[in-house]
C-alpha cells in the first residue's frame, strides 16, 4: 500500500482497535491522577517515575496503533521490533514507573475499596495470577510465547488472520507486564511463591540462552523461514535473507541487554534491602 | 498449576487448528481471512462485486498487465489448471485485480484478461477500494518511481487466494506450489465434488 502524501497517514492507525485506546488512555489517565495525588503527600513522586510510565505506554500505543502496526505485518524484522517493544522494552519502562504506587492512588475510591479487593479474592482470577506467577512458569511462559508465536505455522496464521494477530500481539503485552512486574516489584518476596532478589537474577539469566538461540537461529539461517512475507508482500522492496537476518539480530540482541539491565536494577535493591531495611512500599492493591 | 494445564491446552487448541484427515495440497487457509468481497468494476467498466460469481470457486489474484514476468507466468499457469478440470472449469472464475489503475484502464483490462483465457475476469478499481481490498487479504502493494520513459514497476503480492463456491477463503497457493496441488485441491474445492470436501 502506498502512504498518501500526508504525514498524517504515519500516526492514524491501520486498523483501529478500541481496545489498544482504551487501555492506553484508562492506564494513562490513573496514572497522573495518582502521581498528582500522590505529589501532594509525603511520598512526593519525582519526574522520572511519570516519565518512564507514559513512554512505555506511549511505545506501546505508537507500535499497536500507527503505520508501524502496517509495517510489522509487512516485514518480519519491523514485526520483532514491535515485539521487542510490546514485550520488553515498553512493560519494563511502564513498570519503572512505580505503577504499584501510582495506579491505585489514582483509581477512584469504590473502584480502590471495593471492586479491586473483591476481584482479588475471587479465586478464579487469584489463582490464574498465582499460576502465570509462578517462579517457573513465568520464565517459561516469557521465553514460551516468544518460541510459540515464531514457529513458521503458527506465524502464518497470525499473520494472516487479523484475530490472530491481535491475539499475538496482546499475549506479548500481557505476559511483558506480568513476567517484569514479577521481576522489578520492589518488595524482597514477591507476593507470589515467595520469590526473593537472588531466585529473580537466576530467571533474568536463565531467559537469555533461550532467546540467543532463536535469534542466532532466525539471524544464520539460510533459507527465508518466514514465507508469510513474501505472500503478502513486504512494506518495500528487501531482501528476504536481509530482512530475516536483521530480525534475528532483533530478536538476539537487544532482548539480551534488557535481562542484563534488569540483573542490575534488582541486584541493586538487593543491595538496599540487605545494609538496611526494606524499601517503604505502597503495598497497593495486589499484595 | 492447574492454570498451567489450561494454558497447555488453550496453546494445543490453536496449534491443533490445522489438523485434517484429508490434508490439502496447498496451504490451508480456512478460519483465518474473511469471505469474498469487493466492489471493483470489469474490463467494460460495469461494477462487479463478490455477488457476481456466487457459486463459483475463485482464485484472486493481484498483478498489473505490465508486468513483466511473474503475473503473465501465474495467469498462464492458472488457465491452464482450470482447463484441466475439463467439465469443472465452468465453475471457476480467476480475478486478476489490477492495482495499477493508471494504466489498466477497462479497455486494457479487457484485452489482457481476455488473451489469457474465458474464465480469467479482469478487475480494477479506484487506488481506495483497491486498498480496502488488499487490506482485507493482508497483502501489500507499491507503485514504483517512474523511470525517464514514464513507466514504473509495481510491487504486489505473487499469492492465489482461493475461496469456495460459498465465497469462503479456504487455499493460498504460491509460485512453488505445482500444476498438480492445484488441480486436485480446485477439483476438490468444486461445488458437484463427492470426493470428501474438507
Amino acid at each position: 500500500m502506498q502512504p498518501g502524501n500526508s504525514a498524517l497517514i504515519y500516526l492514524l492507525p491501520w486498523d483501529f482497535y478500541p481496545a489498544v485506546v482504551l487501555f492506553c488512555v484508562l492506564l494513562a489517565g490513573v496514572y497522573v491522577r495518582g502521581w498528582l495525588r500522590l505529589r501532594q503527600t509525603a511520598e512526593r513522586p519525582g519526574y522520572a517515575p511519570l516519565t518512564a510510565f507514559l513512554v512505555g505506554l506511549l511505545l506501546v500505543y505508537v507500535v499497536m496503533h500507527t503505520y508501524v502496526d502496517y509495517l510489522s505485518q509487512h516485514m518480519l524484522w519491523i514485526h520483532r521490533v514491535q515485539h521487542l517493544v510490546l514485550h520488553h522494552l515498553a512493560p519494563f519502562l511502564m513498570l519503572l514507573g512505580a505503577p504499584w504506587q501510582m495506579l491505585p492512588a489514582g483509581l477512584p475510591a469504590g473502584v480502590r475499596n471495593s471492586l479491586l479487593p473483591r476481584l482479588w479474592r475471587n479465586p478464579l482470577l487469584r489463582g490464574l495470577y498465582r499460576g502465570l506467577q509462578n517462579p517457573v512458569v513465568a520464565p517459561l511462559l516469557f521465553v514460551g510465547l516468544i518460541y510459540f508465536w515464531l514457529i513458521p505455522d503458527i506465524h502464518f496464521g497470525a499473520m494472516l488472520s487479523a484475530t490472530r494477530y491481535q491475539l499475538m500481539n496482546w499475549s506479548m503485552l500481557l505476559d511483558g507486564l506480568l513476567f517484569w512486574w514479577l521481576i522489578l516489584d520492589p518488595r524482597p518476596d514477591h507476593a507470589v511463591g515467595r520469590l526473593g532478589f537472588g531466585g529473580r537474577i537466576v530467571i533474568l539469566s536463565l531467559i537469555v540462552p533461550p532467546q540467543i538461540i532463536i535469534g542466532a537461529h532466525i539471524a544464520l539461517a539460510r533459507e527465508s523461514l518466514y514465507p508469510v512475507y513474501n505472500v503478502c508482500g513486504r512494506a518495500w522492496p528487501i531482501s528476504p535473507l536481509v530482512d530475516q537476518q536483521i530480525a534475528g539480530l532483533v530478536t538476539w540482541i537487544p532482548t539480551s541487554m534488557m535481562s542484563v539491565i534488569a540483573m542490575l536494577i534488582v541486584l541493586r535493591r538487593w543491595m538496599h534491602e540487605r545494609t538496611r531495611d526494606p524499601l517503604p512500599v505502597n503495598r497497593g492493591a495486589l499484595s | 498449576m492447574r492454570c498451567f494445564v489450561w494454558l497447555l491446552l488453550g496453546l494445543a487448541l490453536l496449534g491443533g487448528c490445522s489438523d485434517n484427515p484429508h490434508p490439502w495440497a496447498l496451504r490451508d487457509i480456512s478460519g483465518l481471512l474473511p469471505p469474498l468481497a469487493f466492489e471493483l468494476h470489469d474490463g467494460s467498466g460495469q461494477p462487479r462485486s463478490e455477488a457476481d460469481f456466487a457459486g463459483d470457486v475463485t482464485l484472486l489474484y493481484f498483478g498489473y498487465t505490465h508486468c513483466p514476468d511473474i503475473c503473465p507466468t501465474t495467469l498462464a499457469r492458472l488457465s491452464g489448471v482450470v482447463r484441466q478440470l475439463k467439465e469443472g472449469a465452468g465453475q471457476v472464475r480467476i480475478l486478476f485485480v489490477s492495482v495499477d489503475p493508471a494504466r489498466d484502464t477497462p479497455a486494457v483490462l479487457r484485452a489482457y484478461a481476455h488473451a489469457f483465457g474465458p474464465q480469467v475476469v479482469g478487475l480494477s478499481g479506484s487506488q481506495a477500494q483497491l486498498g480496502k481490498l488488499a487490506k482485507r487479504y493482508r497483502v501489500s502493494y507499491g507503485l514504483g518511481k517512474p523511470g525517464a520513459d514514464g513507466q514504473y514497476e509495481v510491487s504486489h503480492s505473487s499469492a492465489v487466494f482461493i475461496f469456495d463456491a460459498h465465497g469462503q477463503a479456504r487455499l493460498l497457493a504460491t509460485s512453488t506450489d505445482s500444476d498438480a496441488s492445484l488441480v486436485a485441491d480446485l477439483a476438490r474445492l468444486l461445488p458437484g465434488d463427492t470426493g470428501g470436501e474438507g
